[in-house]
């Protein structure tokens, strides 16, 4: 059964104002002129995007969102530019050569997925049951549904992982 | 092979508590009740908490402490709060205004919002409405406690890099390095629990901790502990080492290790209500830890043995005070290690947590696993997997050890040899001599080439 889309739910009103954060403060990370600025951004961007996976009542993919994109990737990439640059106030060579074709992909990559969800939902409608987004329905769904996928994916980070070390590890030398 | 464990379903003459079912249906104003009780708790437990502490340890050292304002110095903090809200605010002229002022917000609030899912007690009637003594749960309350833990740590980078002065900026990325890596032991140090409890909830962990079921060994049924810092000692011990870490406190208290930094990630923050936010925020995080210690592992609300044996213990308002009393205890737990134990290096304190907690966790872990596994189903191909996971973790142990050991022996004859070379010629830089580029030293410097650092 589909709703009607008008009035709109509070639901829909909240999830809406979530996304324009999120496409709001995801254009300011690449605009804006202060590095370390794009990089609060792109918390403010993670964070709407949290908020949307709980609107969703995806309470455990949210929690994890928070833990590792706002926790820890983003404090990674602050770690980088401290320990590298640290800079102060505006920077001048942030805009990179390349800004007219790269927001050319970025618009086809949007175009595409967005024709593709639209082409392929349509007029599907997901009821928001809480509880569908619990810890034990996503282990239930990953570990015994998509098991494969999973395994695989760990293997292709941990490779990466073990990459990253030895490539900046500069004791370990390579075979002459 | 049904030797092992058969589970033991919940007899409970009294009831384990509430669940997450309990929760969502209370009016707005026992929220706000509730709300409001835990502001002004952490409030006063920070002005106490610091009382406590100096008192504490200062007994430890065989001082008295404050003892001048107020009766047995109680007033001391009070005062000293009032004097950081009566001091001149100073902003330095170069700092990212904006976020100079909000970090000491971002470090202080989620360290409140993390104690809204930390259960105070059971059911209770609160003006004629039944509502658990919890301002919320979630079927992921653990998770909110580790996220708000992760978000804190922009304070201390934020508050490093807004000030725009050198100490502050190292000072800051010290100890945030330092709050993510034992984060990622806490984190693990958590799986255990979440195993042997089926539930990220913290009501219901403390509810499974009612009762710990038996262990059946043939006909004999060994009764095992409810608590799980003694059912997962491990884990709980790897908490407590992570906690000491995560609050920096001593002996981790490397970011305000006053004879190497000038003050930390807070330097710049020389006076006023700021710096108050920060002293704020690490009492209040200090309680967090502590509360989250007893929830998942001290048994939450629970009373201890000896007053559990009496029927009213774990009904009403009482719990309250036993979940108080063992906050206070772990508080004082933390007083303790602080007068005991030296300050570690930095890069001792970063070997520990990387190379030491983390494996750990991870090969307790994976036992704890196969432990649970062996209760879903212990078919002889599942005793087989472990045994090969077992011979196969001791196999790559050793190997490590005996390349580690190798190594080290190295190390200990190249810095033996360094030492001999070193005392033969102790102008080369050697030791114990004098900074012999003082100027009374003319002509000695001659070996030694220093660069000078410039001043900005």
């Amino acid at each position: 059964m589909t709703p009607a889309l008008w009035p709109p739910t509070a639901q829909e009103i909240v999830f809406l104002l979530l996304s324009v954060v999120a496409v709001g403060s995801a254009l300011l990370v690449v605009t804006t002129r202060q590095l370390v600025h794009a990089a609060l951004w792109l918390v403010a961007c993670f964070g709407a995007l949290a908020g949307c996976y709980l609107v969703l009542t995806a309470e455990f993919v949210a929690w994890v969102q928070v833990l590792i994109y706002v926790g820890a990737v983003v404090v990674l990439m602050l770690f980088g530019i401290m320990l590298t640059r640290a800079p102060i106030g505006r920077t001048a060579d942030l805009d990179s050569g390349n800004r007219v074709v790269a927001a050319l992909v970025a618009l086809a990559t949007a175009a595409v997925l967005v024709t593709v969800v639209i082409d392929g939902f349509r007029s599907a409608y997901t009821p928001l049951d809480p509880g569908t987004g619990s810890a034990k329905s996503l282990g239930g769904s990953i570990f015994r549904t998509w098991v494969l996928p999973f395994e695989a994916l760990s293997i292709l980070l941990l490779a990466a992982l073990i990459g990253a070390i030895v490539i900046s590890r500069t004791d370990i030398k390579g075979r002459e | 092979m049904t030797f092992l464990v058969s589970p033991v379903a919940n007899p409970g003459p009294t009831s384990p508590g509430p669940t997450l079912a309990d929760f969502g249906h209370d009016p707005l104003w026992i929220s706000i009740i509730k709300a409001v009780f835990l502001f002004v708790f952490l409030m006063v437990g920070v002005l106490m908490g610091v009382w406590t502490e100096r008192k504490l340890i200062s007994r430890m050292q065989h001082r008295y402490g404050p003892n001048r304002a107020g009766k047995f110095g109680l007033l001391q903090t009070v005062a000293d709060g009032l004097k950081m809200g009566l001091k001149e605010d100073l902003m330095p002229r170069k700092v990212d205004k904006l976020l100079y002022f909000l970090a000491p917000v971002i470090i202080a609030v989620p360290a409140f919002l993390a104690f809204s899912v930390i259960p105070f007690g059971p059911v209770v009637s609160m003006f004629g409405v039944k509502t658990p003594l919890q301002l919320t749960d979630l079927p992921v309350a653990v998770l909110l406690i580790l996220a708000m833990a992760s978000i804190g740590v922009y304070g201390i980078v934020l508050a490093g890099w807004a000030s725009r002065s050198p100490y502050a900026i190292l000072g800051g990325l010290r100890s945030s390095a330092q709050v993510v890596s034992y984060e990622i032991a806490m984190g693990l140090s958590f799986v255990a629990v979440f195993l042997y409890a089926g539930t990220l909830s913290t009501s219901e962990i403390v509810a499974k901790q009612a009762d710990g079921g038996s262990f059946a060994l043939g006909s004999l049924n060994i009764p095992l502990p409810s608590w799980y810092a003694v059912l997962l000692i491990p884990s709980f011990l790897i908490y407590v080492l992570t906690m000491l870490g995560e609050t920096n406190r001593v002996p981790f208290d490397l970011p305000e290790g006053e004879g190497e930094l000038v003050g930390g990630f807070h330097t710049e923050y020389s006076s006023s209500l700021k710096f108050a936010m920060f002293m704020l925020a690490e009492y209040v995080n200090v309680f967090v830890v502590s509360g989250v210690a007893t929830t998942l592992f001290l048994g939450g609300w629970r009373a201890p043995w000896p007053i559990s044996l009496w029927d009213g213990a774990n009904v009403g308002w009482w719990p309250m005070l036993w979940f108080f009393a063992k906050l206070v205890l772990l508080f004082c737990f933390f007083v303790w290690v602080r007068a005991s134990l030296p300050r570690v290096r930095y890069d001792q304190l970063m070997h520990f947590g990387w190379k030491v907690l983390i494996p750990l966790n991870l090969a307790w872990i994976l036992m704890v696993a196969s432990f649970r596994a062996l209760r879903v189903d212990n078919s002889p191909l599942v005793i087989v997997l472990m045994a090969i996971v077992v011979v196969g973790a001791l196999g790559v142990y050793f190997r490590f050890d005996t390349v580690l050991q190798r190594r080290r022996e190295q190390r200990a004859a190249q810095e033996a040899e360094e030492f001999d070379q070193l005392r033969d010629q102790p102008t080369a830089g050697g030791f114990p001599v004098p900074a012999l580029d003082l100027p009374h030293y003319h002509g000695a410097t001659t070996g030694l080439n220093r660069k000078e650092v410039p001043s900005a």
